[in-house]
């Protein structure tokens, strides 16, 4: 069974909800990310999302692109990254590692070639922004061969028959876009996402995560009440920026476990 | 060759091409999609572009006889393909009309869109006023400096200038803001992209709307020499003015078709805009899979081109599928040779062009005296250059 499904298993038995942060590899310095993965693991994560940097990443808000910009100054590359996920499993084998990024660097990597380094260094799904599934196909039978899951995002502006396509092709869970726009916009209208959550449900038995607009505490706690998954990306970033080095890995597991605490705290 | 016909239902030439989009844009996209597949053929849409065409940008454009060049450089003929003298001064406003008209028909009130050189920017601002609807340009902040006079000129015509501080501060980044603000406002707006790039069916339509330029050439060329010429000739950037002049000769196969990318510093410093000619490889930006200058990590890489409109990494699917076609030749033209070529249209023609078009003139300038006399090279004049006197005169060291 592979990691993402284990976590999310063991947590549906315990009746609570996953807490995904997201960094991006190499912000604010490429020797710095393992310790966040583990502090962000210390502090209550039950999978990382860790971003691969992109020279432009279209999708992103300015917090995030920031992150992107840091960590390129540092020629933070995709084989990089690789090998950041290598060491973190040099001691965690449990916590899934999701990549998120866009599908340049890895068409410049080869799918194949990304595929079987994923599955050598200990990654298990892959998120390709802008791959969406009609234009993934090829490309995904090679993480196929190698057991990575592809996940896809769903949107609020998604049909109901883009939902049907996304579900079929995504492994792993469902990320849902709680707003319109970039990540870390504006606040997100928990009802409208209650019942596109609800929506997705009724199509797939794969767990749903939500993410882009969970700012504290109190939003991620909402949240939980209403998904599997919380993703909490611009805020992790936004306290990276607020630290120094020495404090950063400390500062993250802080800040996760305040998360952690909130979503526990739901009426089950 | 056989029959051309590109792109598939899904907006794919050949390998090139697609919608490579995030899931927050693929419905706006496909949307998009299914109203322009209505009324691109529809009789009344089709009749009122043709009636803004001829009314308010006022075409056709002339094609006029570069004789007392074309005699200096000796060999064969030059003639221009007059977009320079279109309204806003140059082709831009061609797609930004067609697009204008989609987006009225969509009932969309709001219209954004990037820009480089600041011509695209013009027109959408003109559309929008002509329109009336708010309108928002994106512009990298380094080209708002160097085409300081079209900034104004988008101002006074009621749009909102955004200049774009992140990244290489050009072209790019410009097209990524817009992005941005799309996917935060797609109900409310209409994306008029400027160049036949991007998602589909952004490629397909830009062409679409500019083919009326190789159209009316193919009509005006037989009225002036009797014939189609030998060669045409257009600067690419993404690509919008040589497709809307190639596309309607894709056919003819006794006309050879050339596109002039930046050459910059020189495609061997790396400082350049011409992925086609320097053998970028394959990638993916924008929305679409096309050849793209890129490091070995995969990252986009800063261009340099002195023409802002042409400063970008990648190039239009039509252009990457007509290269590995062989349907068309790919050449670059180094910032210096496209100078030289302006001073000698100013010197010779009394036409001042943009130095986007100086670059497909200057290859017209090398190959033509390699050429007999009887020949004739079509060059498309995509625009004037009064934007461009605060670079030109830069580099000579004026102060203006």
């Amino acid at each position: 069974m592979s990691r993402i499904q284990t976590v999310f298993d063991q947590l549906k038995q315990q009746g609570r909800k996953a807490l995904i942060p997201f960094i991006t590899a190499g912000d604010p310095h490429p020797q710095a990310t393992v310790s966040m993965m583990k502090a962000l693991v210390e502090g209550g994560a039950d999978m990382l999302e860790l971003g691969v940097p992109f020279s432009d990443p279209m999708a992103d808000g300015p917090t995030i692109q920031r992150a992107s910009e840091r960590a390129l100054k540092h020629h933070v590359s995709l084989r990089h990254v690789l090998e950041m996920v290598a060491e973190f499993r040099a001691t965690n084998t449990t916590t899934p590692v999701v990549l998120m990024g866009y599908g340049n660097p890895i068409e410049a990597m080869g799918w194949e070639t990304f595929a079987k380094r994923c599955a050598e260094v200990g990654v298990d799904g892959a998120l390709t922004v802008d791959f969406p599934p009609e234009e993934s196909g090829e490309a995904f039978q090679h993480l196929a061969r190698h057991g990575i899951d592809p996940i896809f995002l769903l949107a609020p502006t998604s049909a109901p028959e883009r939902v049907d396509a996304v579900v079929a092709a995504a492994r792993g869970f469902i990320y849902y876009v709680s707003l319109r726009g970039v990540t870390g916009a504006a606040n997100l209208d928990l009802a409208e996402v209650a019942a596109k959550v609800a929506a997705i449900r009724g199509k797939t038995s794969l767990p749903v995560g939500v993410g882009f607009g969970v700012r504290d505490a109190e939003t991620a706690k909402a949240v939980a009440n209403i998904a599997d998954a919380v993703v909490v990306g611009s805020r992790m970033v936004q306290e990276i920026e607020k630290s120094d080095e020495k404090n950063v890995a400390a500062n993250l597991a802080r800040l996760t476990r305040e998360l952690r605490a909130a979503m526990d705290s739901i009426n089950r | 060759m056989g029959k051309y016909d590109f792109p598939d239902a899904r907006g794919h030439f050949g390998t090139f091409g697609g919608i490579y989009m995030a899931e927050t844009l693929i419905p706006a996209v496909d949307e998009l999609w299914r109203q322009y597949e209505h009324f691109r053929d529809d009789p009344g849409f089709k009749a009122e572009f043709a009636h803004e065409l001829a009314h308010y940008v006022g075409r056709p454009s002339p094609i006029y006889h570069a004789k007392r060049l074309s005699d200096h450089f000796g060999g064969a003929q030059i003639y221009l393909k007059r977009e320079d003298l279109n309204h806003t001064g140059a082709h831009k406003i061609n797609n930004a009309i067609g697009q204008a008209l989609l987006a009225k028909r969509m009932g969309k009130k709001r219209v954004i869109a990037e820009t480089g050189a600041g011509m695209h920017g013009v027109a959408t601002a003109t559309v929008a006023a002509r329109f009336g609807m708010e309108c928002v340009v994106y512009m990298g902040a380094e080209d708002v400096q160097r085409q300081a006079p079209n900034v104004f000129r988008m101002k006074l015509l009621g749009a909102t200038v955004v200049p774009v501080e992140s990244g290489s501060r050009t072209l790019k980044d410009a097209c990524n803001e817009a992005i941005r603000d799309w996917v935060a406002n797609c109900d409310s707006t209409f994306y008029i992209f400027g160049t036949a790039a991007g998602p589909h069916p952004y490629p397909m339509m830009v062409r679409d709307f500019q083919c009326v330029i190789g159209e009316e050439a193919k009509r005006q060329m037989p009225q002036l020499i009797g014939r189609q010429p030998d060669v045409v000739i257009a600067c690419v950037g993404g690509g919008s003015n040589a497709i809307g002049m190639f596309y309607p000769y894709i056919e003819e196969e006794n006309v050879r078709l050339i596109g002039v990318e930046a050459g910059g510093h020189g495609i061997a410093t790396g400082q350049h805009a011409a992925p086609l000619t320097a053998n970028a490889k394959v990638g993916v930006l924008h929305g679409n899979k096309v050849y793209l200058m890129q490091d070995a990590d995969g990252q986009i890489t800063e261009t340099h081109s002195i023409s802002a409109g042409l400063d970008y990494p990648g190039v239009g699917p039509e252009h990457c599928l007509l290269k590995d076609i062989r349907r068309a030749d790919y050449v670059a033209i180094n910032d210096d040779e496209a100078i030289a070529a302006f001073d000698a249209l100013c010197c010779f023609e009394g036409i001042i062009p943009a130095l986007e078009s100086s670059h497909a003139l200057a290859h017209a300038l090398k190959i033509a005296p390699t050429m007999n006399r009887e020949k004739a090279i079509l060059v498309n004049l995509s625009g004037r250059g009064d934007k461009d006197m605060n670079t030109v005169a830069r580099l000579k060291g004026i102060t203006l």
